[in-house]
């Protein structure tokens, strides 16, 4: 039920984004310009605000998880990389999470067998390589849009389409990267409406969100290989934009607005959403802080102003039976 | 025990019901053995906390007051104000569902809300719909759902359905931990009095005389007296701690539970025999005589109340440092709050073994100095006379405790002490030991006799995991460094893996202690004969 409201959604606003640029100059001007103008700025302030309001939120107490041998006695070996003791192990664990999901590498998936009364532990790689593959995947595709945003081309531009093109498989050749992309999607979708467990916690916005970036992949795709747009036009457009004196898109296709009203409603959506992952990882006190919490102390800026039970106050209360069995007092 | 036998209860469907999870409705009634009965009044009423009154999670009416759901709003928000975590990790779940087979309460009851994702979906239901944008304009269909009576009665069903373990934390991308987020809940919960008895008596009775089992001096001194007795009787190794003695070098902290039931009590006399054999200036104290701390499961003011009396009492008697006894829970207050609540520990020195001159630059700040850490080191540098072959009948097997695993990355000193004290020592399949660690689904207050069914529920996988090693290098013995390990495995080895017996390290490393002047060693510390091959298999 909520994968079809979310697919509903993308695909309606695919089809509103068609009808509008189909309806002419001055719609077109707005589809092309002034909501993908929005969208970005939305997108920009959106992170930095709720990057700082996380910022903002004290740590008040220490808490990484610890994933291998803290450092301890000199003699016994620690493991700096799942464990770190300071700043340089920490730049490696987020570095090793941010880039390669390392905690997503180590899933497992869990077999119950009741008659043998066994529990299985199989390891499980398949969302580890998914999540990876699209990730990097769109994160490619970004850089190489980069060549309609920068005139002249830059060389590594150039070079990032050479190496992802390099199977020269098609006219125009068709990028591993785009290939990916979709394999990775699909998998991650695929997963939502397969395992029953993954069905179960699925929040229409789960799906949404993929079908929003399945439907960014596609278009492009679409645009790229089988509606062929007009690049240069496409170009024209963009560096208008890019070059604050915007002109309304001519002669690139009503996909081209299909796509470019995906991406708006992604980058939109991205500040309000739990596409905040991205920045969201690198503010996660179980990740980025050292286990270094008997060495250095760390400060709780609200730190209650509470006291326990003084020994003073304990004398008092069971002076008697500390008296009668012989205890040394404080006071007598 | 558990009504159910272990076939029955292993009779479980991990796959979840196709309707949305969304419409909450928990029949408590219905599913006795799986919850934990509410806090006293009088407790409650000792810690001046709020809405003490008699009831039951079966009742209808649960006697909330009469605003609660503005209490909630409001305490919600100004948790998010204290705690980047809450607020970070409420925004930034994608439901990939990399934790939800990770739990062990999932696993052992195929209940879908205890995947961790569902249980923190349970908060974050709400903070979407009373917090963010999208849950505002979107409700459900962002995730967001009303506050209502029932979703409260939900939170105390499976937030005291959570032993703060961390394992998810683990395998998380974004380091999500639902031990942050359960206790997040709790404080919440304690705002209109919904709390269980098995933490909030524990709590008051720490704070009255020190140690959550309400033992006071008298009958602590009684208690250590009689332990020392029954070790002489059982060994002719004749004990004299000291208490509460002022210009001891160390402070020794230990869980009450130590000094108050079996296989504990044998952890606490392996301690003292330590001490005695290499010849310690320490003390214990009768004031400060609980390290572990169940505040930490209830709130972070009150986890800051039962702490102060450690360093406080470290001060009064003059010592240099700390040193702390096996506990897993408490050691991750003294690892990753103690010092930060209530230090600096400035009057106290940097800890360093009189034994080995090895200087513990790694508890720097803290001053405290976990029993492993120290006793590792002795061994290291050969100050300890050990005759591992005493504990010849023992096929030992080590369950890392979830706390000292994930919450400090105490793997290899508990293993090196084990494998110098023992001769026979084996791992548990690689998914179930160090960080990827099973609970013993009794911690965090739930190792409580209402809440049984769901303890042995959750203990399916640690107890799977030492059946493992039962039946492939015959294990008899699980060691662990953890009270509530040592209070809730023994039922729970029986029920799924029979003939493993339970122990702390340190009674392993006084068995072996070879004691000055001793004569032959015929018994182990639990008075059983030593080495004898029958009672090797008999005595489990």
């Amino acid at each position: 039920m909520g994968a079809l409201i979310s697919l509903v959604a993308v695909v309606g606003l695919g089809l509103l984004a068609a009808v509008g640029a189909s309806a002419g100059d001055g719609l077109r001007f707005v589809l092309g310009v002034i909501v993908p103008g929005i969208a970005f700025a939305v997108f920009l302030g959106g992170i930095i605000f709720r990057v700082l309001r996380w910022a903002r939120s004290p740590v008040p107490f220490r808490v990484p998880t610890t994933t291998g041998q803290a450092k301890s006695l000199p003699w016994i070996r620690n493991s700096e990389l799942e464990n770190p003791s300071g700043l340089t192990g920490v730049i490696g664990r987020m570095a090793l999470e941010v880039l390669a999901f390392r905690s997503l590498f180590r899933n497992t998936r869990v077999e119950l067998l009741p008659d043998k009364e066994k529990v299985n532990y199989i390891a499980d790689k398949g969302l580890w390589a998914a999540a990876l593959t699209f990730h990097w995947a769109m994160f490619i595709v970004v850089l190489r849009h980069f060549r309609f945003f920068i005139e002249p081309v830059p060389v590594w531009v150039e070079a990032l389409q050479s190496v992802d093109g390099f199977f020269q498989v098609g006219l125009p050749v068709y990028y591993a990267t785009t290939f990916l992309m979709v394999v990775g999607l699909a998998y991650l979708l695929a997963r939502r409406f397969i395992d029953p467990k993954l069905r179960y916690i699925s929040l229409p916005t789960d799906y949404f969100a993929l079908y929003l970036l399945l439907g960014i992949a596609l278009t492009g795709i679409l645009m790229r290989h089988v509606e062929k747009v007009d690049v240069v036009q496409v170009k024209a457009a963009i560096a208008g934009w890019a070059s604050f004196q915007p002109v309304a898109p001519v002669g690139v296709g009503l996909w081209y607005f299909v796509h470019i009203a995906l991406v708006s409603m992604l980058l939109v959506y991205f500040p309000f959403s739990k596409l905040l992952h991205a920045p969201g990882v690198f503010l996660s006190p179980t990740r980025n802080l050292a286990n270094s919490n008997r060495t250095r102390r760390h400060i709780n800026p609200w730190n209650p102003e509470v006291q326990g039970h003084s020994y003073a106050e304990w004398e008092d209360e069971f002076r008697d039976k500390l008296k009668a069995s012989g205890y040394a007092l404080e006071k007598e | 025990m558990a009504e159910k036998s272990p076939q029955e209860l292993i009779q479980i469907d991990l796959t979840p019901p196709p309707k949305r999870w969304m419409n909450p409705a928990v029949d408590f009634e219905a599913r006795r053995g799986t919850w934990s009965y509410p806090a006293a009044v009088k407790n409650l009423n000792y810690l001046g906390m709020p809405n003490p009154r008699e009831w039951s999670p079966a009742d209808a009416d649960w006697k909330l007051p009469e605003n609660w759901q503005q209490i909630i709003h409001e305490g919600f928000k100004d948790l998010l104000k204290k705690y980047r975590t809450l607020e970070v990790f409420m925004d930034i779940c994608v439901r990939c569902g990399a934790c939800a087979d990770k739990c062990h309460f999932f696993i052992g009851s195929g209940d879908p809300k205890n995947m961790p994702v569902l249980r923190a979906e349970l908060l974050r239901s709400i903070y979407r719909q009373d917090f963010t944008a999208t849950g505002k304009i979107l409700g459900s269909l962002a995730g967001g759902r009303e506050l209502t009576e029932e979703v409260l009665k939900e939170w105390y069903y499976y937030f005291f359905q959570c032993t703060e373990c961390r394992r998810c934390s683990v395998y998380c991308p974004y380091g999500i931990d639902t031990a942050e987020i359960t206790m997040m809940a709790r404080e919440l919960m304690n705002l209109v009095g919904l709390n269980i008895n098995w933490i909030m008596e524990p709590v008051a009775n720490c704070q009255r005389t020190g140690n959550h089992l309400g033992i006071q001096p008298h009958t602590y001194k009684d208690n250590v007296e009689f332990l020392c007795e029954e070790l002489e009787d059982a060994i002719g190794v004749s004990l004299d701690p000291p208490i509460n003695r002022k210009g001891a070098e160390v402070l020794f902290v230990i869980p009450s539970a130590d000094y108050f039931a079996d296989p504990g009590t044998y952890t606490f006399v392996g301690y003292l025999m330590l001490f005695k054999h290499i010849g310690l200036d320490y003390t214990l104290s009768s004031y400060a005589s609980d390290g572990g701390n169940f505040g930490l499961f209830n709130s972070a003011e009150n986890m800051k109340k039962l702490n102060w009396k450690i360093y406080h009492e470290a001060k009064r008697l003059g010592v240099k440092w700390i040193l702390g006894g096996e506990c897993g829970h408490m050691w991750r207050v003294m690892h990753q709050y103690m010092d930060t609540m209530n230090g600096p520990a400035d009057f106290l020195e940097m800890p360093k073994s009189p034994m080995t001159g090895t200087v513990f630059h790694n508890a720097a700040s803290t001053k405290m100095v976990h029993i492993c850490e120290f006793t590792a080191d002795l061994i290291r540098n050969d100050k300890l006379k050990l005759d591992p072959s005493r504990n010849d009948n023992l096929r030992v097997t080590f369950h890392d405790s979830c706390n000292p695993s994930r919450a400090m990355g105490l793997f290899e000193e508990p293993r090196y002490v084990l494998k110098n004290v023992c001769n026979n020592f084996f791992e548990m399949p690689e998914n179930t030991i160090r960080e990827h660690t099973f609970c013993c689904a009794g911690g965090a207050g739930l190792g409580n006799d209402e809440n049984m069914e769901m303890r042995m529920r959750g203990g399916l996988p640690r107890g799977n995991a030492v059946a493992w090693a039962r039946d492939h290098h015959d294990v008899n013995r699980l060691a662990c460094i953890c009270a509530i390990d040592r209070a809730t495995l023994p039922p729970l080895c029986e029920y799924w893996a029979p003939g493993v017996d339970v122990s702390g390290v340190h009674e392993l490393v006084g068995n072996a202690l070879i004691m000055e002047g001793e004569g032959e060693r015929v018994n182990n510390l639990r008075g059983e004969p030593l080495n004898s091959e029958q009672e090797g298999q008999d005595d489990v």
